[in-house]
């Protein structure tokens, strides 16, 4: 017996797309495996460590946790939005702080971390680490991400 | 202060534009036509003999691949050390995750729904699930007293110096395993046949995997192949569990007839079924005079090394030679035993045994310190470690090192002096909330220990390329430590060429020679000095060849290799001049150089709720030389947070040898909210064996915390807490239980 798929639509990274999903699929997996977009992670698929963090209507959202037809009509961004020609300035910051060690985190760091900057949602450090508390990291110790966030906030190198 | 172009300075991470903007491919994000996934049926019982097995009737069996350890085409054996551990559960099981089966089919979903659908009959044999059960032999489970290791180091007269002990102290020390939570889960794509065999995936030693490939297939070397992709986060986790997962995933797909299977664990198989660090039990009996002189130790070390002994006596050698700490101790006994019990095999994490025994001596000091009337500053002012004294295999320190003044640097960051004397005071009051501030001192050995890295025999290429650029051959993983970059500006340097033009091949057993396993913090230390050496014998060629003299290297690289049809050169590990090692009596240059370091930490303990909370945290160590500031500073920042992880939060609770919260909401690794900005500072003596004057540093952070954070919650309470982690509720217990 098989399942009648749904047709979703959504935005993705500023561009239209439709596709048929299953009722139960995760808009995780529809972003890795149906629009190929792998840079969103699975770390561990229970809302924990942020890995799949995208920015679904201007929410930051563990795509782990949201069925993918709850993302039906919405725009949708993940980590492959974020450079154009040029990397964007957290991007930027990111590298010039040393922000990414092994890469599997950073991906979501830089959703979050792009998410609490444009809700200006970061005064000051504790603030930063408060905002990147759903994203968790085992290579730096969050120095140099806290370090990078503050330094783009703040519109320095 | 830096002759250097590229060393020192702080080049930015090579691959990292491609992990910044999600390029980057890890194992689970290729596609791959035909591609099947693959699944494990594991045991649940500890101990047992499988007395049958079971397929759901009417489930569509024919659609999936099966493998049984029937199917091995050559030895049941996952290689390693010695080679005890079946790939595949044959009749017999020793521990509760251990593979039985492995299913195969194109689609996810139903190769999981397939697991649950087979029964494995086991009929259940009494199981060893503590180091206790372990030594009473009750029952043997391993080998004729489950013994996997037993070390002896003795030095000077213990028992004589004992009785002449002002202060004599007997104290016991526990650990608890600790899971590494890369945040990658293992994750490997295999395609094998009789023809060849190819395995990719995320793994930190491409030719451990590619000699347990060879083993289990018994096929030619040079039909197998690995290759490692990119790796996301390893910390010893990657470094034996991959020979595992690359033969079972091999296994089948050769069942399947080639096609490529993929087997990725999602986060709860990796941290039920893979490697922890060795749980351990550490009982100090010492001897001090009564200006706190350190007469003797008598230490007798027990890890819990599961059910194979994979790494186990290796990680037991470190835990030995570390066991004494960073101190002059004339007499000397340690006695180390690697035991087997029925849980899944303990392996490889950061630090690899030096935690476990530093955190006991550490903590021992502190205690003997305030038994003694003396500040524990006091304590190791009088019994540190000074260039030219002798450690406890009778290597002769030679590190030029001032650990006092190192110490001084951390309690001065501090404000060590100030926090010991107002901090009581203030515990005083009726606030539940105290304060506390400690240290801890200690070493760690860059690169393997004794004569191994000789018997390793490692070699690092480089290879000029007909466009000008140059390619550094090493098997040498990155896994976000920095390999890349720090091989990219060794090389430049060597070159003195700028770093674009070095490009740091993934390492591939088909395109890289074997420059060793990326463990035991010998990287940068010992690879990187390989690497260095071929970029000098590089220039050497192209001078010789009388190109190079407009200091154009890359327009030399490529007259050169027009004009000779290559350039390569090579570079094969030799010891330093001075290092004589015995591995018989355990006596000599354990290693040829120590990193070290002090810790400095001031905390909170809030007696409501018993949580500790990590005010500042100040790291100064001498690595040599820094060749890179920001990674390596990374590296300590990292390693500190899993130390604090483990010393106080990470917790494995074991059911009938399983880990039982094995999920990222039951086993809590530190967010950015439960840590301090962690404040590091280098020393820097450059080590004349290393490239640059670089010293390992990648375990060395791992080692310092959990006792320096004990050694403030002894100032905080006044109580001497002797296990990691100190839970809330482990505190609890010990202070009204007090």
């Amino acid at each position: 017996m098989s399942i009648s798929k749904i047709l979703l639509k959504l935005t993705v990274n500023g561009i239209a797309r439709q596709i048929y999903v299953h009722p139960m699929a995760r808009l995780l997996d529809v972003i890795r495996e149906d629009f190929g977009l792998t840079g969103t992670k699975e770390g561990c698929g229970e809302g924990e460590c942020g890995a799949c963090s995208v920015i679904l209507d201007g929410m930051l959202v563990n795509a782990c946790l949201v069925p993918a037809v709850q993302a039906q009509g919405s725009t949708l961004r993940t980590v492959e939005s974020l450079a154009g020609v040029d990397l964007s300035p957290l991007q930027e910051a990111f590298l010039h702080h040393g922000g990414a060690q092994c890469g599997f985190c950073t991906p979501g760091m830089l959703v979050a971390g792009t998410h609490l900057l444009e809700t200006n949602a970061v005064q000051d450090e504790a603030g930063a680490r408060e905002g990147l508390a759903g994203n968790l990291c085992r290579c730096t110790g969050y120095v140099k991400i806290v370090d990078a966030l503050l330094a783009t906030r703040e519109g320095r190198p | 202060m830096n002759d250097y172009a590229h060393i020192g300075r702080s080049v930015q991470r090579r691959e990292g534009r491609a992990k910044l903007t999600g390029a980057a491919l890890f194992t689970d994000d290729f596609k791959i036509e035909g591609l099947l996934h693959g699944a494990t049926v594991r045991s649940r019982v500890p101990r047992g003999r499988i007395t049958g097995i079971h397929f759901e009737e009417g489930f569509p069996w024919d659609e999936f691949v099966i493998v049984t350890a029937r199917d091995i085409p050559g030895k049941n054996v996952v290689a390693h050390l010695i080679q005890d551990q079946p790939c595949l559960a044959d009749g017999v099981i020793n521990h509760p995750e251990e593979a039985i089966m492995l299913l195969a089919h194109p689609d996810p979903q139903r190769v999981q729904d397939a697991r649950e659908r087979v029964r494995v009959d086991v009929e259940p044999l009494p199981p060893v699930l503590s180091i206790d059960e372990s030594l009473r032999c009750d029952p043997v489970i391993w080998g004729e007293d489950n013994i996997f290791k037993t070390i002896h180091i003795t030095k000077g007269d213990p028992d004589g110096a004992e009785a002449q002990g002002h202060l004599r102290m007997d104290a016991t020390y526990l650990t608890g395993a600790q899971e590494h939570v890369y945040i990658e889960p293992n994750a490997i794509i295999a395609e094998a046949t009789a023809e060849g065999v190819l395995v990719r995936g995320s793994m930190q030693c491409p030719y451990y995997v590619h000699h347990a490939l060879h083993e289990m297939f018994q096929l030619p070397l040079e039909k197998v192949r690995v290759a490692q992709v990119e790796t996301g986060g390893g910390f010893g986790g990657k470094e034996d569990f991959p020979s595992m997962l690359a033969c079972h995933a091999a296994l089948l797909s050769w069942k399947a007839g080639g096609r490529p299977v993929k087997i990725a664990y999602d986060r709860e198989e990796d941290m039920a079924c893979t490697t922890k660090r060795h749980p351990s039990r550490t009982r100090i009996r010492s001897a001090f005079a009564t200006d706190g002189t350190l007469l003797a130790l008598d230490v007798e070390l027990l890890l819990d090394g599961g059910a194979y002994t994979t790494l186990s006596p290796v990680v037991l050698s470190r835990a030995a030679i570390h066991a004494s700490g960073p101190y002059r101790c004339p007499n000397l006994r340690v006695q180390a035993r690697a035991l087997a019990t029925n849980t899944p095999p303990h392996g490889a994490f950061r630090g690899f045994g030096a935690p476990q025994s530093l955190f006991a001596i550490e903590r021992h000091m502190d205690e003997a310190a305030r038994r003694l009337g003396l500040d524990p500053a006091e304590l190791r002012r009088k019994n540190l470690l000074r260039t030219g004294d002798v450690m406890a295999t009778g290597q002769i320190m030679r590190d030029e090192v001032d650990l006092i003044a190192l110490m001084d640097r951390a309690l001065t960051e501090i404000r060590y002096a100030e926090k010991r004397d107002s901090y009581p005071t203030l515990n005083a009051s009726d606030d539940p909330v105290k304060r506390g501030v400690g240290f801890s001192v200690f070493m760690h050995g860059g690169g393997f220990t004794g004569s191994a890295e000789t018997m390793l025999n490692s070699v690092a290429a480089l290879e000029g390329t007909e466009d000008g650029r140059v390619r550094v051959l090493a098997a040498s993983t990155e896994m976000g430590q920095g390999a890349n970059t720090v091989f990219t500006q060794v090389a430049a340097e060597a070159l003195q060429a700028p770093v674009d033009l070095i490009m740091v091949v993934p390492p591939d057993t088909s395109l890289v020679p074997n420059s060793g396993p990326t463990v035991a913090s010998r990287t940068t230390q010992v690879v990187g000095k390989l690497v260095l050496d071929a970029g000098l014998a590089m220039r050497k060629t192209l001078l010789d060849a009388g190109l190079l003299l407009d200091g154009d290297v890359a327009g030399a690289i490529r007259t050169y290799v027009a004009r000779h049809g290559a350039l390569r050169t090579e570079s094969r590990y030799q010891k330093p001049d001075f290092m004589e090692w015995d591995d018989t009596t355990y006596r000599g240059d354990a290693y040829a150089t120590y990193s070290w370091a002090c810790y400095a930490v001031d905390l909170r303990v809030d007696l409501v709720t018993y949580e500790t909370q990590v005010a500042d945290f100040v790291a100064v160590q001498e690595v040599g030389r820094a060749l890179n500031p920001t990674l390596a500073a990374g590296q300590i920042e990292g390693g500190v947070a899993q130390g604090i992880g483990w010393g106080l939060n990470e917790e494995v609770i074991w059911r009938g040898g399983s880990m039982a919260n094995h999920q990222m909401s039951n086993y809590l690794i530190a967010t950015a909210v439960d840590l301090p900005r962690i404040r590091v500072f280098f020393e820097e003596r450059p080590f004349a064996y290393g490239p640059g004057g670089a010293k390992g540093l990648g375990e060395l952070p791992m080692d310092g915390p959990a006792p320096a954070i004990l050694n403030a919650v002894q100032h905080a309470l006044q109580i001497a807490p002797r296990q990691v982690p100190m839970t809330p509720e482990v505190l609890m217990d010990l202070v009204e239980g007090a």
